[in-house]
């Protein structure tokens, strides 16, 4: 057993009962927080696998702006009230079906790798002709040829999700006053310089 | 137990290598915040700490002990084990950064090929342990605090994260070493002077330094995600700021400024240690930091906004496609020539 197979069962030990602790606490905050705890993990594990650039590509994305948001709308929430535990089977049905697809998917892989575990060094070296280059290079070079399309089509998709949510948010309310920049920097024409007569005064 | 045993000796170095860099980080830490008292009060005409020691200069070491040795109160309805965890969180992340920093031609701890991710991963998780304290507090400030914070830091690492785009095409390695190593003939700041203006200014509002301390505005916030701490979680808190603070003038160093390299390279200066350079870099930066700190008025929140996302977004993103574009049409994009 080497110390980097010590630190695999480590990781995924963390990681099972962190997304364990998600679905079990009460406290939505803390389910955020053992949310976030499970990406670290799955980061470490990815970094284990020699996959550094997805690792941290993991942690950047997910851990330090989608879980971001997700603990900001939830630290927003009155949890006390929303700790009505009867119906805690009405999920159970859509749960499963997840579960089910996500066993499959597992399944498909072992049996790609045909059932030989070390077969899944490949993972961290997926494509043969990279095999010399790092693999931030190798996701580089084969993202921005082969799949360029498909780049800028996730591209365009994440374009129109923006634009749409910005549409959908945007609001022109009446009478509200905005700070114009420009224009309160802009100094031509707003002052005036008066000479102003000791003891009689200007009218402005 | 065999596998502990076997890799004993290397575990002891690594754990060696650990507190060298702790140890010199905390006597920074210390320097720096005298620096920024003296610096501050300087420029205000007064005398700063010069009470405790030669030149005041026991004065954080005091202040630092007398947080040890006071109360840690914790509020009532507070949630206790995020509470106290956030702190942690907070100081043990900004010491983690280090570990990639190269302070000299191959000294440094790990010299990962994806170092410049990591560092800005890590400080993209340095919002946790603010986030945690504002809402673990259950007050009505430290929450106010965190959010601003939260807001503010996602804000500015998007143009941090483009900046540094800028300075990667230029170099072709995402290894902090190498992107020393390319600035042999000219240091970054001088043909990407645009951006290096902008990593400073979002570097500020990165660490929640002045003008962009909002999270811990104290006229309106009491001390945002700080109020309801004492002794030693507040010292913590503290430190991983200072720690943080550091890391940004490091690695504005190491982007813009060539990290270790000497400033021409003749006989009397790059015979000095490169180490030595690196450290006076930090100093020059961390002394803009205590300036800026020193004579620029608070932000309000809404401008702090405006500049992040409608001045500094698009700033760096034509960057990006401006550099990108010089890069490929005179063909000086490294591996192009």
């Amino acid at each position: 057993m080497s110390i980097s197979l010590l630190t695999f069962y480590l990781f995924s030990a963390i990681l099972l009962l962190s997304s364990l602790m998600v679905i079990s606490t009460k406290n939505p905050v803390h389910s955020v927080l053992f949310l976030i705890l499970a990406f670290l993990n799955a980061a470490g594990i990815f970094v284990i696998l020699h996959a550094e650039f997805l690792a941290m590509i993991l942690i950047i994305v997910y851990v330090g702006a989608v879980a971001v948001l997700f603990l900001f709308v939830v630290m927003m929430l009155d949890f006390k009230t929303s700790l009505e535990k009867d119906n805690i089977l009405q999920y159970m049905p859509i749960g499963l079906l997840i579960g089910l697809v996500f066993i499959a998917e597992l399944v498909i892989v072992l049996i790609n790798t045909r059932l030989d575990l070390s077969n899944i060094q490949i993972l961290s070296n997926p494509l043969d002709n990279f095999s010399d280059q790092s693999n931030t290079e190798a996701i580089g070079s084969i993202l921005y040829t082969n799949y360029v399309l498909y780049f800028q089509l996730s591209g365009v998709i994440l374009l129109v999700a923006m634009v749409g949510s910005i549409v959908l948010t945007l609001r022109d309310r009446e009478g509200v006053k905005r700070q114009i920049v420009s224009e309160q920097v802009d100094r031509e024409g707003k002052i005036e310089l008066v000479d102003v007569k000791s003891g009689e005064g200007v009218d402005i | 137990m065999n596998v502990l045993q076997s890799n004993f000796f290397e575990l002891i170095t690594i754990i060696f290598y650990c507190i060298l860099i702790f140890v010199p980080l905390l006597v920074g830490v210390v320097l720096a915040l005298y620096a920024d008292r003296k610096i501050w009060a300087a420029v205000q005409k007064r005398r700063g700490p010069n009470v405790v020691g030669p030149f005041g200069l026991f004065q954080v070491p005091a202040d630092g002990l007398k947080f040890i040795f006071k109360e840690i109160i914790l509020p009532d309805s507070a949630d206790k084990t995020v509470f106290l965890i956030a702190p942690i969180i907070t100081l043990a992340l900004s010491i983690a950064a280090w570990a990639v920093i190269p302070v000299q031609a191959g000294v440094v701890l790990a010299n990962i090929n994806v170092g410049i991710l990591y560092i800005f991963a890590i400080s993209s998780l340095g919002v946790y342990g603010i986030l945690m304290a504002g809402w673990a507090s259950n007050s009505k400030y430290p929450f106010f605090g965190a959010l601003r914070s939260a807001a503010q830091m996602v804000s500015y690492e998007v143009s941090i994260g483009f900046v540094i785009v800028t300075v990667l095409m230029c170099v072709g390695s995402l290894n902090l070493s190498e992107i020393v190593l390319a600035q042999k003939n000219i240091w970054f700041f001088i043909p990407l002077f645009p951006m290096f203006i902008v990593f400073f200014i979002s570097a500020l509002a990165e660490t929640n330094r002045p003008p962009f301390d909002l999270p811990e505005a104290e006229s309106e916030l009491v001390a945002g995600y700080q109020t309801e701490y004492s002794g030693m979680p507040f010292v913590l808190f503290l430190f991983g700021e200072y720690i943080n603070i550091l890391l940004m003038c490091a690695m504005t160093t190491i982007l813009f400024l060539g990290g270790w390299l000497p400033p021409i390279d003749v006989y009397p200066l790059n015979a000095i240690p490169g180490f030595v350079w690196f450290i006076l870099k930090v100093t020059l930066v961390f002394y803009m930091f205590a300036m800026v700190k020193a004579f620029v008025p608070r932000y309000r929140y809404d401008q702090l906004m405006r500049l992040g996302w409608k001045v500094f977004l698009p700033l760096s993103l034509l960057a990006v496609v401006f550099t990108s574009s010089i890069l490929f049409f005179f063909k000086l994009a490294p591996g192009m020539s």
